[in-house]
């Protein structure tokens, strides 16, 4: 995973998001326009410049007791308007491993 | 089983208490992520992608079945129901959450479980052949020897901080199950002309980015000088190892930039400063840890009795006592592998239902001990030969008698993208679709022992350099392809495999396994040369030129 300050480098190529781990239990959580986290991709805050970028990660990781390890993700924008992940790695931490679980919860 | 002395009893204690505080110190802000990580880290606490994964420590592959039980229940409490073996001797659960870490820590401590030293860069968890104690023509236990070694490790003050993790493996077999070539620091035990134990000690192996087999640093060094010697090796690592570069950290780069010879004579000069102190072993102290181990009372049984010549006639559980059921030193009795590799299930997953049940059957059958063996399988060491038809049943009734020890569906995999934070491509379910793949038992068998390994990225958690098979998986432009070698081994010949060819596609490397399978049973000199023979004589190309010709 590229760390935060790595990321201040790095350009964005299309629509991001910020997302990170809840520090009490470590689940996915995405970091809102409300400067809040939810641990719903769709309520996201999406940012589409660089510097957009970089202001939401500065601000989602300045909560360090918040949330952990928080990093630009990107995302796509489908014809409805709904987010979806951008690679296959936010795919997984959105929707949970892709077999199935020894026990079933 | 080897007991806890109130020393070893205060120190887990106490490292729950200090870890409990930590915690609490994180989730009121006091500290900060960058503070706690290393804390959390040396308590085997790590940031996964759904959650933190917390990965207990079983040294040397020794459970009690009241510590299997205990697994079961963290499983159970703090869990999702089941618990990850690693190749290294520990148990992963994947989705822990911090705010409870401290209370599974202080169960799993009541029964002398801990997590320490499964992560950072320090000594890790001392891992041992999973036979040990049991395995016939074996020079002597070698758990003594990894208790010393976990003894004298745990939380050492010079070596907590090291340039990168360091990992320890020792077997006392001819036959290696320990993969110790593939090291840090590789022990064999063995004896001198003169009837002296003593070890083979090896250095610089490990995988990764940069896979080096380990060479022989010292081809006899005697037991009580062995503290010695290997603190010698851990100084000038820790003096000349590189903490400027993460990817050239480990021991292994150092001695190969050193070359052998050059770091052996810097280790040599170490060790003869220091070889008379304090570090020397005396008898004592080795007999009082050699006490502390107990041994069932076996008794004295038939090598054939009744039982198992009447079961022999049910094919079916003649397939599993012949994959499954090794021998044993004493008479009558028989290792029993269990394997974790059900077809189209993760491999090395177990439910806290089967650990429960397996603790019962293990008090039972194997006079309540379990071992955990870094192919990511469990083993009974201590089962009467007579008891084996009563033993399959009730394996068979908890999921837990695959008869597949060995074969192609045997594969050991990495947690892959599917858990790991690192991972670029996932492993597991390229394990489910093999073993699916490869379930026909007369199949598996006609190919005869063949080990896959799957490593979701270049960590190489998965072991892939030395599978006779080995799977990597790599990312290319947000896609998952998988490199495919041949020709590895991990045993006392240890080998890195080959290359065969480009990467190939999530949805191809099935087939290409099958292709190579296929040209192995086309190329072998006949029904008993194992694919990793026919590798060896015949090399790489003829394998390439099969399975690529109409790719």
């Amino acid at each position: 995973m590229t760390s935060p300050l790595e990321q201040k480098k790095i350009k964005i190529a299309g629509p991001s998001i910020v997302t990170a781990n809840r520090t009490w239990d470590g689940a996915v959580i995405y970091r809102t326009a409300q400067q809040g986290w939810s641990n719903q991709l769709t309520d996201a805050a999406i940012v589409r410049t660089s510097d957009d970028a970089r202001a939401l990660l500065a601000e989602s990781v300045a909560d360090d007791l918040g949330a952990v390890g928080a990093y630009i993700a990107p995302v796509e924008i489908t014809e409805a308007g709904g987010i979806e992940p951008g690679n296959l790695r936010e795919q997984i931490r959105r929707s949970g491993v892709t077999i199935g679980l020894p026990v079933q919860v | 089983m080897y007991a806890y002395d109130e020393i070893d009893r205060t120190l887990v204690n106490e490292r729950v208490l200090e870890f409990r505080d930590q915690v609490r110190r994180r989730l009121s802000g006091e500290l900060t992520e960058d503070e706690f990580k290393m804390l959390r880290l040396q308590n085997g606490v790590y940031l996964q992608l759904h959650a933190y994964m917390f990965r207990v420590a079983i040294p040397y592959g020794t459970l009690a079945s009241r510590q299997l039980r205990r697994l079961a229940h963290v499983a159970r409490t703090y869990d999702r129901g089941y618990g990850h073996f690693t190749t290294r001797q520990n148990i992963q659960f994947n989705w822990i959450k911090l705010a409870e870490l401290p209370d599974a820590l202080a169960d799993l401590a009541e029964v002398g479980i801990h997590a320490m030293q499964t992560s950072g860069n320090n000594t890790r968890n001392v891992t041992s052949d999973q036979w040990a104690g049991v395995a016939p023509a074996e020079v002597e236990d070698p758990r003594i020897w990894a208790e010393i070694l976990r003894q004298y490790t745990t939380l050492h003050p010079e070596f907590s901080f090291l340039p990168r993790k360091f990992k320890f493996a020792i077997t006392a077999s001819s036959h290696d199950r320990t993969a110790i070539r593939i090291h840090d620091i590789g022990l064999r035990l063995l004896r001198n002309q003169q009837g002296e134990t003593g070890f083979e000690v090896l250095v610089g192996g490990g995988l990764g980015r940069t896979p080096f087999i380990g060479k022989t640093i010292k081809p006899f060094v005697h037991g009580r000088d062995l503290l010695s010697y290997v603190e010698a090796i851990m100084r000038v690592y820790n003096q000349y190892g590189r903490r400027d570069n993460i990817y050239k950290a480990r021991i292994k780069i150092l001695v190969h930039e050193l070359g052998i010879e050059k770091f052996a004579a810097e280790v040599e000069e170490e060790w003869l400063q220091m070889r008379e102190g304090a570090l020397k072993l005396d008898d004592e102290v080795v007999e009082d840890i050699r006490a502390r181990f107990s041994y069932p009372n076996y008794e004295e049984l038939p090598e054939m009795p009744d039982e198992l010549r009447d079961a022999a006639q049910d094919a079916s559980f003649e397939a599993w006592r012949r994959n499954s059921v090794f021998p044993h030193k004493v008479r009558g009795y028989a290792i029993v592998t269990l394997s974790l590799k059900p077809a189209g299930g993760p491999p090395g997953d177990a439910t806290a239902e089967q650990m429960d049940a397996l603790a019962d059957i293990a008090d039972k059958y194997s006079f309540g001990e379990i071992r955990v063996g870094h192919e990511q399988n469990l083993a009974l060491p201590h089962v009467a030969r007579r008891d084996l038809p009563a033993l399959w049943k009730a394996l068979d009734r908890i999921g837990l008698a695959t008869p597949n020890v060995n074969l192609i569906s045997d594969i050991i995999a990495c947690p892959g993208l599917d858990y790991c934070s690192l991972a670029n491509a996932r492993s597991i379910p390229i394990a489910q679709e093999l073993t699916r793949r490869f379930a026909n038992h007369d199949t598996a068998n006609l190919i005869g022992r063949l080990h896959i390994n799957i490593s979701g990225c270049i960590n190489a958690c998965g072991h892939h350099h030395v599978g006779h098979i080995g799977i990597l998986g790599v990312e290319k432009n947000g896609e998952e392809f998988y490199q495919i070698t041949i020709g590895g081994r991990a045993d006392e010949n240890a080998e890195l495999g080959t290359l065969i060819g480009p990467a190939v596609k999530f949805e191809e490397v099935a087939d290409v396994v099958e292709d190579v399978v296929e040209a192995y049973l086309a190329l072998r000199a006949r029904p008993d040369e194992l694919f990793i023979d026919t590798v060896k004589r015949l090399g790489v190309e003829p394998f390439k030129e099969r399975v690529y010709a109409t790719r």
